[in-house]
């Protein structure tokens, strides 16, 4: 039990790092932890466990029901910690130097080098999430419908993650 | 910085357990500037712009940065996790409740409706997250060489599925190296 809950925290910890641009670029690689080396859930379960996180603020708790399959209620707090944490220790660490460094050409640098990052992973998420779970035709249209509805209106997200479910599950999945 | 009423450790911790709670519809980085811009006016809109670009250079989710500097910049370090602990108290407990329902109705014969309503609100979600990206994309990636470095990276990990530390490591300075090289045009 403690054994798997050093495995969490270790896990999650190394990605709280790697999140540019949001919790959604490490989606891929928490996938690949989660499912392939620690068997923790099957691809099914974290589609499932990223549809449910994505209904509570601020959208990025999967790892807190990873944690929870894993090794219960303490797992969830630990990969909560250990991806909330380092991130959060880190935003105030840089912020100290970055409010001295005022309007400082270096700012302005990383500030436009880390746009595209930002955008490049968010999308990239997505993209690499739909391949690795059994996206059938009628997911692969509801993806892309949501994709166009959500960039192009301003429909509200939890409306149209309530319709997909409607839509699928009339569907007959 | 002099604030117009400074933030005491029980509001502030109030405040942002108030936003937890009325942003589970969504909007969480509009309602944290209602409540502390418009309504208590503990840090004005350019405070809040710079704190929220900055929320977003380092890595961790957008909104729960936020919250940190907003906090730090109030209160110090203490006021960092207290406004920290105050977002994510009533979320943490709902995601911990319906992880619980999950899981447990996993074991009851005739809820496979839920794993198929719930494999719609995901294929939905995945959407949401591709859209975010394409939008945040509209406004701050315009050029062609940023719009490279974002495609290489949708390459990289959605199609070749690189690991995401080994496309850092190569694109991270890529891109700090074409912005120097455009700038210095």
């Amino acid at each position: 039990m403690s054994g798997t809950l050093l495995q969490i925290a270790a896990v999650f910890t190394v990605l709280s790092f790697l999140a540019f641009g949001g919790g959604a670029a490490v989606l891929p690689d928490m996938q690949h932890q989660a499912v392939d080396v620690h068997h923790w859930v099957t691809p099914r379960e974290f589609l499932d466990m990223f549809a449910l996180s994505r209904t509570v603020p601020p959208g990025s708790l999967i790892v807190v029901l990873v944690g929870q399959k894993a090794a219960g209620v303490a797992g969830g707090l630990a990969a909560f910690l250990a991806m909330f944490g380092p991130s959060s220790v880190l935003a105030f660490a840089v912020a100290k130097v970055w409010h001295r460094a005022g309007r400082a050409v270096w700012r302005e640098v990383v500030e436009q080098a880390l746009a595209p990052v930002s955008v490049g992973l968010t999308i990239a998420s997505g993209i690499a999430l739909a391949r690795s779970t059994e996206h059938d035709w009628i997911a692969y249209a509801v993806t892309a419908g949501t994709t166009v509805l959500l960039t192009f209106t301003r429909l509200h997200p939890l409306a149209v993650m309530g319709a997909g479910a409607v839509l699928v599950t009339l569907a007959g999945g | 910085m002099t604030n117009r009423s400074p933030a005491s450790l029980g509001a502030l911790f109030l405040s942002f357990l108030i936003i937890g709670c009325t942003s589970i519809g969504g909007g969480l980085t509009a309602w944290i500037r209602r409540e502390l811009v418009e309504r208590r006016r503990w840090i004005d809109d350019q405070q809040f712009l710079a704190n929220y670009g900055l929320s977003q250079i380092v890595p961790g989710a957008t909104n729960v940065n936020l919250a940190v500097l907003i906090g730090a910049q109030l209160r110090g370090g203490i006021g960092a996790c207290v406004a920290f602990t105050g977002l994510m108290l009533v979320p943490l407990s709902i995601l911990l409740l319906l992880g619980g329902f999950y899981f447990a109705a996993h074991s009851v014969p005739g809820t496979n409706w839920i794993n198929t309503a719930l494999a719609g609100a995901g294929a939905a979600a995945i959407g949401f997250n591709v859209a975010t990206g394409i939008r945040l994309g509209r406004t701050n990636v315009r050029r062609t060489g940023p719009i490279l470095i974002a495609a290489a990276i949708i390459i990289g990990i959605g199609v070749l599925r690189i690991p995401l530390l080994e496309v850092l490591l190569v694109i991270l300075p890529t891109s700090l190296g074409l912005t120097l090289f455009e700038r210095s045009r």
